[in-house]
């Protein structure tokens, strides 16, 4: 029998929406703050206005539903899920009024893709916007990245199990600290001191390349935001080709890797255990993933001998790749190259790495490597299963922070999400096909939005049909909060209709 | 067999005919007209989707192409990088300091660029900027200069913004009451 969820639910689901929300209206004061600073009118009123919407909604709400009880973990799955589709419609406003986008679809595409670290874009006259609206378009890379609950929970909420459970939902099960508000504290500290440091790299490499000091700030600290949170947006229309540089390219690669390792790698790599670094599973089959996929995708740009030398192929090719891998999206090559040029073999190689990811605990999307290590364990032990003596008893071992025995209950999660990428692929790629679309184009962006890349081979545009855009936004939300939230939502929305 | 023996003798009585020189210099000249009216077709402009969309064809002909100076001027030794917009997309353009010299003004939130009409050599895969798709210039001329956009104040923002700053007032003021 499904129970009816009473008044009381509704209201722990609405008092920490209320406060997420306020959380988000909160960070809009920073683009509010660089349209002062860069003179830019319509784009601090755009701001402006975004911010009163939001926090006005947000204490609205926690009003509204003021309480104290505790989340279960119905409700921290549902705020999170409900949090990222209001945080979408709200982030939309001001983008929306900054006269960018032909429709608030579009505007709604735009801050899913930037919240969910995708970074697929319907922008329009990208090169003629305001310092204001670019700031935000990556600001909400960064938010998304870290994780619009994190804020909340490192600012807001006190800790408590229903903290854990709002910050579970949101795709991260692992606590870095043994405190989930320090977690999240701990995730802001890490991502703050890499901004500083990203944004001096690519900011003097800019500089160096000959963009004016100011602009050279303002694009390192938007590049290292969509680099390091994995998202792919550039300040301007030609992506990473605008800087035609091989020292920023260089760079924006290393950021990309290490938004690529899980966050509690970082953690035991600051505190001085290093050796984890190269034990690690995640790590150790990130190297290995990369390095099949570069050999297929290479061996695809030989083949269709697009590249007249190797160093050429090995600029063009591993950048998609690593951008691919780590689901940032972030191209020196133009979109319809990959079908005009690439072939088959070499976009294969790149489906491949998007569909894969990155680390657990990371801004990646995807399978993500800790599942495509157990699942490949899990392959190795049922090998020596068969091969052993009946009477042998095979236990399997992976290195994860900690040594670990390999268990059912892994493997049969780790297969369970994958089955679950693999059929969210799909969907996208028939409905890609049933608008008309070649089956391998529709693959390619169906798994880049699914898996938050945000590379494109050219159908993600302002004209595509309007289904194809809700599709990409869905994919985009269910593939970032790795669908147990989602699933939980649908469910709260059945037991509405149907409990007793 | 026929049918070319009959097209054969033709021919034969078509060069033995008088007046075949005056025939040959009309259909060389013709010939001529033709292959300048397409060189004045490789003149004209192409744009970035064709561009971007047959780079084989193009690659290393010697193409026109003409946007809007988008974005950062980046100096680098002797020469200079500079991005043309069509509106559709922007390419980079490989130039000489000197060729560089009359961009004044490059295109952003509150600016539009000079637009600028560049002949020169389109790289698929440029030999010498690592595999990039970009031009180098060979001669550029200002089509249109740039100029100030005028932002102008949008009423309907500040009224909305106005309104919506006394609720949200209210909101904290019966917050604050609640609290007390």
């Amino acid at each position: 029998m499904i129970l009816k969820p009473n008044i009381e639910d509704v209201k722990v689901i609405g008092y920490y929406l209320g406060k997420v929300i306020i959380g988000l209206g909160l960070t809009m004061v920073l683009p509010v703050m660089t349209a002062l600073v860069f003179k830019e009118i319509n784009p601090f009123l755009d701001y402006l206005i975004g911010l009163e919407l939001t926090l006005g909604l947000g204490l609205l709400l926690v009003r509204a539903c003021s309480t104290k009880k505790d989340a279960r973990w119905m409700h921290g799955m549902i705020v999170v899920s409900l949090s990222w589709v209001v945080a979408m419609f709200l982030a939309a406003v001001p983008l929306y009024l900054g006269g960018h986008f032909k429709s608030y679809l579009d505007a709604c595409f735009e801050s899913m893709s930037g919240l969910a670290t995708t970074g697929l874009t319907l922008v329009q006259d990208l090169d003629h916007m305001s310092y204001a609206h670019n700031l935000w378009r990556h600001l909400i890379m960064f938010i998304g990245g870290q994780g619009i609950v994190v804020i909340v929970l490192a600012i807001f909420i006190r800790g408590s199990a229903g903290a854990f459970r709002i910050y579970v939902g949101e795709a991260r099960d692992e606590k870095v600290l043994p405190n989930v508000v320090n977690t999240g504290r701990f995730i802001w500290l890490v991502s703050f001191v890499y901004l500083i440091l990203g944004t001096l790299a690519l900011g003097i490499t800019a500089a160096l390349n000959g963009i004016p000091l100011v602009n050279s700030f303002f694009h390192g600290a938007c590049v290292f935001m969509a680099a390091f949170d994995t998202g792919g947006f550039t300040p301007n229309s030609q992506n990473i080709l605008y800087y035609h540089s091989l020292s920023f390219e260089l760079v924006t690669i290393i950021i990309m890797l290490l938004g690529a390792i899980n966050f509690k790698l970082h953690y035991h790599i600051w505190t001085g255990n290093r050796k984890e670094m190269w034990r690690n599973i995640e790590t150790t089959v990130l190297f290995f993933a990369i390095m099949v996929t570069f050999l297929i995708t290479a061996l695809g740009l030989q083949q269709s001998n697009v590249y007249p030398g190797a160093m050429m192929l090995f600029r063009r090719g591993f950048y998609q790749l690593v951008s691919a891998q780590t689901g940032t999206g972030y191209s020196n090559i133009y979109a319809h190259q990959f079908i005009r040029e690439w072939g088959n073999l070499a976009m294969a190689g790149i489906i491949l790495a998007m569909a894969f990811g990155g680390s657990s605990c990371s801004t990646t999307g995807g399978i993500k490597m800790l599942r495509v290590g157990i699942i490949v364990k899990a392959l190795i032990q049922d090998i020596k299963k068969i091969i052993l003596p009946e009477r042998a008893v095979v236990i399997q071992r992976y290195h994860h922070i900690y040594k670990m025995f390999l268990e059912d209950k892994q493997v049969r999660s780790a297969f369970l999400i994958t089955l679950l990428y693999l059929l969210l692929y799909a969907a996208g790629t028939i409905i890609g096909m049933f608008y008309g679309y070649p089956f391998l184009e529709s693959l390619f962006e169906s798994t880049s939005a699914a898996a938050n890349v945000g590379l494109s081979c050219g159908i993600t545009s302002a004209s595509m049909p309007v289904g194809l855009k809700i599709t990409y936004i869905v994919q985009m939300w269910a593939g970032r909060l790795e669908f147990m939230s989602v699933f939980t939502l649908l469910g709260f929305f059945v037991a509405l209709v149907k409990g007793k | 067999m026929f049918k070319s023996k009959i097209e054969n003798r033709k021919f034969n009585r078509y060069l033995r005919a008088p007046g075949f020189g005056g025939r040959f210099k009309v259909f060389c000249s013709a010939f001529l007209i033709l292959i300048f009216a397409l060189s004045i077709a490789y003149a004209e402009t192409v744009s970035s989707a064709d561009l971007i969309n047959n780079t084989k064809e193009f690659d290393t002909k010697t193409i026109t192409y003409e946007g809007e100076v988008i974005g950062d001027i980046m100096i680098r030794g002797r020469n200079v990088w500079v991005n043309l917009n069509d509106g559709k997309n922007a390419i980079g353009v490989w130039l000489g300091k000197a060729l560089a010299g009359d961009i004044a003004q490059s295109g952003n939130y509150k600016f539009k660029g000079d637009w600028f009409q560049v002949t020169g050599v389109f790289n698929r895969a440029c030999l010498e900027h690592g595999g990039g798709l970009d031009i180098h210039a060979q001669t550029i001329s200002k089509i249109k200069s740039g100029y100030a956009v005028d932002e102008g104040l949008n009423w309907r923002k500040i009224n909305l913004a106005v309104i919506l700053f006394f609720i949200l007032l209210t909101l904290w003021i019966l917050r604050q009451l609640k609290n007390k």
